[in-house]
This record gives C-alpha cells, structure tokens and sequence, in this order.
C-alpha cells in the first residue's frame, strides 16, 4: 500500500500510466478533502447501489395495492415512510423510483453531450462558415426555454419515459456544445495538431482522437452539474404529467398524486420530494467539487 | 496602452449603434429559427387539425376545403412564410379549444406571470446581492458557508414540491398566506366589474384604484409563489454575486483603496460594486427571464392563471396553436431579454465599447 502510494505521488513518473494516475491520484486527494464533494459522491454511491439492488432492499413491492392499509402515517411497523391512497409502501416506492430516475439521467448524460461534443469540436476546428452556421443553431436551441421546448415535444412525441428522455437531451446539447468549441479554439491551433496535421491525418481523425479528449474534463464537469438540473426537469414532466406513465413508481409522478390530499395526508407528496432533493443536491455538490479540484480556471479557493 | 488615441466621442457612439444593429440582427435571425423549430413541431403534431375542426364524418370534399383553407395544400416552406408573415404581425392562429386568437388570449394571460416573476426577481436581488457580497467578504465564515449551503439547495429543490409545502405550512398549517389563486372570489369579482383594469397587474391596477382591500388580498395571495421564485433567483445571483466579488476584492486597485484609509463598507460597495454591477446585471436579466419560464410549474401549483398554466393547460387539451403560440412568445421575451442585458451591458462598461 505505502509502496503504491510513493510510486502515485513519484514526482518523476517513468512512464506515461504512472504519470496520468499519479495526476488522478493527486485530484482524488484534493477531492477526500473537500467535506461538501464527498457528501456528494456518498449521496450519489448510495443512488447507485440502491437503484441496483432495489428488489433486495425495498421492504414491499411497489406496485402491490393493498385498500385496507391504504394512507397510513410515517413510522407505521412495515411501512416506514407510510403508504399511498393505494395502500402501496411509500418507501419501498421510492427504492425502484430510483432505478428510474438513474435511468433518464443515465441515457440523458450519455446522448446530450455526445451531441454537444461533436457540434462544439466540428465548430471550433472547422471556423468559418461552418461555425457560424452552427454557433447560431446552439444559440437558437439555448435561446429556447428548457422546460417549456421539453413539454412541446413530449406533447407531440406523447408521454412516455423515452421520450421525455429525447425531450430533455433535444434541450441540454446547447451548453455542451459551447463549452467543447471554446476548448477546441484554445488547443486548434497548437503545435501537436500542426504536428499531426502534417503527418497527414483526417479531421475526424484529429477531432475524436486530439481535440475530444482535451474538451473532456470540462464536459464531465458540466455533465455532473447539469444531471441535477436532468433530474428536477424530469421530476417535473413526470409531475405535470408528461413523463413517465403510472403505476411506475417515478418521484415527479408520486407527488403528483399525493397532491389531492396534501393537507391531510402530507406525507405522501413530501416523501418522494425529499428524494429528488437529496439527489439532485448530491449531483450539486460533487459537480461543484469536482470543478473546484480539476477546472484550474475556477481556483475560487 | 494610454499611448493610443481614444475614439471620437460621435464614433464611439456610431460604434456602439453598429454593434446594437448586428445584436438585432442576429436577434432576428434566433427569432426566426426559434419559429422554424415551433413551427415544425407542429407540422409533426400526430393530431390532425383538419379533423378537430371538421369531425369525423366530413367528406373528402369538405376536408379539402378545410385544408385549403388553412393553407396545409401549400407546399412547407410557403405555409412556413405565412406562419411567420402572421406572427411579426401578431396573429399566432387561433386556439382550437376556444377558437379565439391565441394573441388576445395571451395577452390576458401574460400581465399574472409578469407580475410574479418580477416580484421574484426583485425578491432574489434585494436578498441575493447582500448575501453574495457577505459571503465574498468573509470567505470560509459561517455566514459564508450558510450562503452556499442555502444557494446550492436553492439550485436542487423542485421548485413544485417547495411550492407545495410552502402551502402545506403557511397555508394549511399557520394560515399565514392565502390560498392558490390571484385573489379571493370576492375580491376577484369586485376586480373583474367595479375596478378599471390598466395593465393586467393586480397589485398595480389595486394601488391605481385606491383599492386597498382588493391590494392587500393580492399580496396574501402572490407572497408565497413570489417568495418561492424568489428563493430560486436568490440562490443563482448571491453565487454569482459571491464570485464576482471575490474577484473584484482580488484586485490591486481595492488595495491602494484601502490604503488610502477607505472606509471598508465605501471600498466594497461603492468601489468594487461598479464593477461587479456589470457581470451581474447579466445575471439578475437570465435569472429573470428563468423565472418567466420557470413559471410554469409554480403557476401550476398555485393555480395561477399565468401564461406557464395557459400553456399546459392547452397541453393537455391538444390545442397546439395556443401550445406553439405561447413557446413562442416566452422564447421571443427570452431573447429580448438576454438581448438587452448585452446592450445594457455595453452602456455600463466602457470597457466592452472597444
């Protein structure tokens, strides 16, 4: 382990792999100690393993109706967050909600900024006309407001889980797109892309082998940022109606339901809010660690 | 670099004209591609037009007719033209539910949604700005932490479970607000016969009436969703504000300030807030044209009859026309919006004349 530990922190790396963990070891160090990202990377963990073992964790099954237990309060032997005006176990819904939140977020942070990259990187090492055409496309699509350019096209795509999916990518592309062209400008015109200009490669070679991989920190560091935004613009089409159709267990959707008795039965609407909360606050707070650690730029403390 | 001549005063202005000239025109050119894009939305709609207005047993010959009518004959860049001829001349069709022109019916709508998210944002700023600046001037206090801690939960709640339980409280629990809704009925009727309507503003035709009741019922109503926006914009401008100030604080020209025996309240606030001023009037213009849009979940809440519950509720009857009309019109005060934090950003900055 020490042994491990002097060969990572070696100021004169032998070789490349030593070197580019060495720098990942030294970021992780910076990460462990700053209090608020770590609360982050522990809230999202837990998302994690919960949403991959919800049928072993979840108390109930979330789906299972059950009239004569129907709205009981929180801390109720069995049903610890109480159950619904179904008589379904709040908690036990709230575990598989996870697997679908996860899932948008999953499927949202693998398409909008793949999409961003490639029309970021093509504008920013193209120029000209090419990145001006597609600079005013991106200005169209970030000029859109998000949630109202989501509903639209769900209200013509039709609700459902997939589409709200293409809704919310269709609309988080733009930024991505932006911060990959700066990123591309700064490097386009430095000594190793002439280099291996001159030895002959296509531009998409140079785009997805030497221009991508330099816009990649900055794009992680807005995906984690950006998935807490992801998760409140589903939470809200599934409330509105828009996402996810029942008896899934989506949270946006659970307190859309426990909104017709929230004076009487508050739990049933705070519940699944609370989770969406944390959630999002967890992505909040590892993003903005993650910034401060690796964005060089932002050196806020 | 003070061996460079400046400009003439009139070519700073003829300067400063050419470049609001290219902003509007490149202002046009994102109207119309936002227009493009509503406007393919709805050719794609899987509802036909035609047969909502016809029904289902028209003949061919009257379904043609229809269609003729409306124009859907025509090839799509003619019906394209003509969407866009109507809309700069303020016809967004007519909505299929009501059959009264969307405009009109947006205009009855948008002064609500006005009238919250500019108390929100004046809200957001009056608390935001201090708490920004508090933060900036103490970095790693308590008070700087509590500032963090609050924006960054201002950034992750649901906007529509806070509104939720901000009505569950204050509402149903201590009764401190009223209810959902711009008015009490009453009120809402002494509103709607005996008081003249100026602009739409409940608060503000209330104070130009002299009608203090109806005013005073007003703010119970818009207190809580106000505050709600205004809890939203409050965590993104003290952020911002936050940073920008560190950075001002940062600079040399704070220290010779301080040097010379300033007072620290007139170094921070009246020195380096002319800076900072510039980036977040940015700010506080994005944030507000959020809250217009953002509107639409918290309208929903507080059944507030805004522009955000006009398009859902057209949403969900399949009335497209007042669904695109209000897209539209919300990307259009977007734009302008950001549009004119950039003009007014050139004004304020000198710098950003060059």
């Amino acid at each position: 382990m020490t042994a491990l530990r002097v060969w990572l922190g070696d100021p004169n790396p032998a070789s490349r792999r030593q070197a580019r963990l060495g720098q990942l070891w030294l970021a992780w160090r910076r990460i462990r100690r700053n209090r608020l990202a770590m609360a982050g990377l522990v809230i999202v963990a837990v998302l994690l393993v919960v949403a991959a073992f919800a049928p072993w964790i979840a108390p109930h099954d979330p789906l299972v109706q059950d009239l004569s237990r129907r709205l009981l309060p929180p801390g109720t032997p069995g049903n610890l967050l109480g159950t619904d005006d179904f008589g379904r176990d709040i908690l036990s819904r709230i575990i598989f909600g996870a697997r679908i939140t996860l899932y948008i977020i999953a499927l949202v942070a693998v398409t909008a900024p793949v999409l961003g990259l490639l029309i970021g990187t093509v504008a920013g090492y193209f120029g000209g006309w090419v990145d001006a055409t597609l600079m005013r496309l991106t200005d169209i699509f970030l000029a859109f407001p998000r949630l109202i350019l989501a509903l639209a096209l769900v209200a013509v795509l039709g609700p459902g889980i997939e589409n709200a999916v293409l809704a919310i990518a269709l609309t988080a592309w733009p930024p991505y797109a932006r911060v990959a062209r700066a990123e591309t400008l700064t490097v386009r015109s430095s000594d190793y892309i002439a280099a291996i200009r001159l030895q002959g490669a296509s531009a998409a070679r140079i785009i997805a082998g030497h221009v991508v991989p330099m816009c990649l920190p900055s794009v992680i560091i807005r995906v984690t940022l950006d998935m807490a935004g992801v998760i409140l613009i589903a939470a809200g089409l599934g409330f509105l109606g828009l996402g996810v159709l029942p008896p899934t267990p989506e949270w946006g959707l659970m307190i859309s339901s426990g909104r017709k008795f929230l004076f009487e039965q508050w739990w049933v609407a705070t519940m699944p809010g609370l989770a969406i909360f944390i959630v999002s606050l967890g992505f909040n707070l590892l993003g903005d660690g993650l910034r401060d650690v690796l964005d060089p730029r932002s050196a806020s403390r | 670099m003070t061996s460079l001549p400046s400009p003439a005063p009139d070519r700073q202005f003829t300067r400063l004209l050419g470049q609001i000239g290219y902003g509007l025109a490149a202002l046009a050119i994102t109207l119309l591609g936002l227009m493009l894009v509503t406007f393919l939305i709805g050719r794609v709609v899987p509802t036909d037009p035609v047969l909502s207005i016809v029904g289902e047993r028209a003949t061919p010959a009257q379904i043609a007719a229809i269609r003729e009518k409306l124009g859907l004959d025509l090839p799509l860049w003619q019906q394209f033209f003509i969407y866009v001829r109507d809309a700069v001349q303020g016809d967004l069709g007519n909505s299929i539910r009501t059959g009264k022109s969307v405009t009109s019916e947006i205009a009855r709508y948008f002064p609500a949604t006005l009238e919250l998210a500019t108390l929100g944002t004046i809200f957001g700023t009056l608390v935001g700005v201090p708490a920004g600046v508090l933060a900036a001037t103490r970095p790693g206090s308590l008070a700087d932490q509590i500032v963090r801690v609050v924006g960054l939960m201002g950034y992750s709640m649901p906007v529509f479970w806070l509104g939720l339980i901000g009505l569950l409280v204050f509402y149903g629990q201590l009764d401190w607000v009223s209810g959902p809704g711009r008015l009490d009925p009453t009120y809402d009727m002494m509103m709607e016969f005996t008081l003249t309507t100026y602009t739409g503003m409940i608060l503000i035709d209330a104070a130009l009436n002299g009608a203090w009741d109806v005013f005073g019922n007003a703010v119970s109503h818009i207190i809580l969703p106000a505050g709600l926006l205004g809890y939203v914009s409050m965590a993104y401008i003290s952020r911002m504000t936050r940073s920008f100030m560190m950075n001002e604080l940062g600079q040399e020209y704070i220290t010779t300030a301080r040097v010379k025996g300033m007072p620290e309240w007139r170094v921070i606030w009246v020195h380096a807030m002319k800076n900072v001023l510039v980036p977040l009037i940015t700010v506080i213009a994005l944030s507000y044209a959020y809250l217009l849009e953002g509107s639409v979940l918290t309208e929903t809440i507080f059944a507030w009859p805004g522009l955000g519950s006009y398009i859902t509720d057209a949403l969900f009857a399949n009335d497209m026309p007042a669904v695109l009309g209000g897209t539209v019109v919300v990307g259009v005060v977007f734009v302008t919006l950001n549009m004119a934090s950039d003009i007014l950003y050139r004004l304020v900055d000198p710098r950003a004349r060059i």
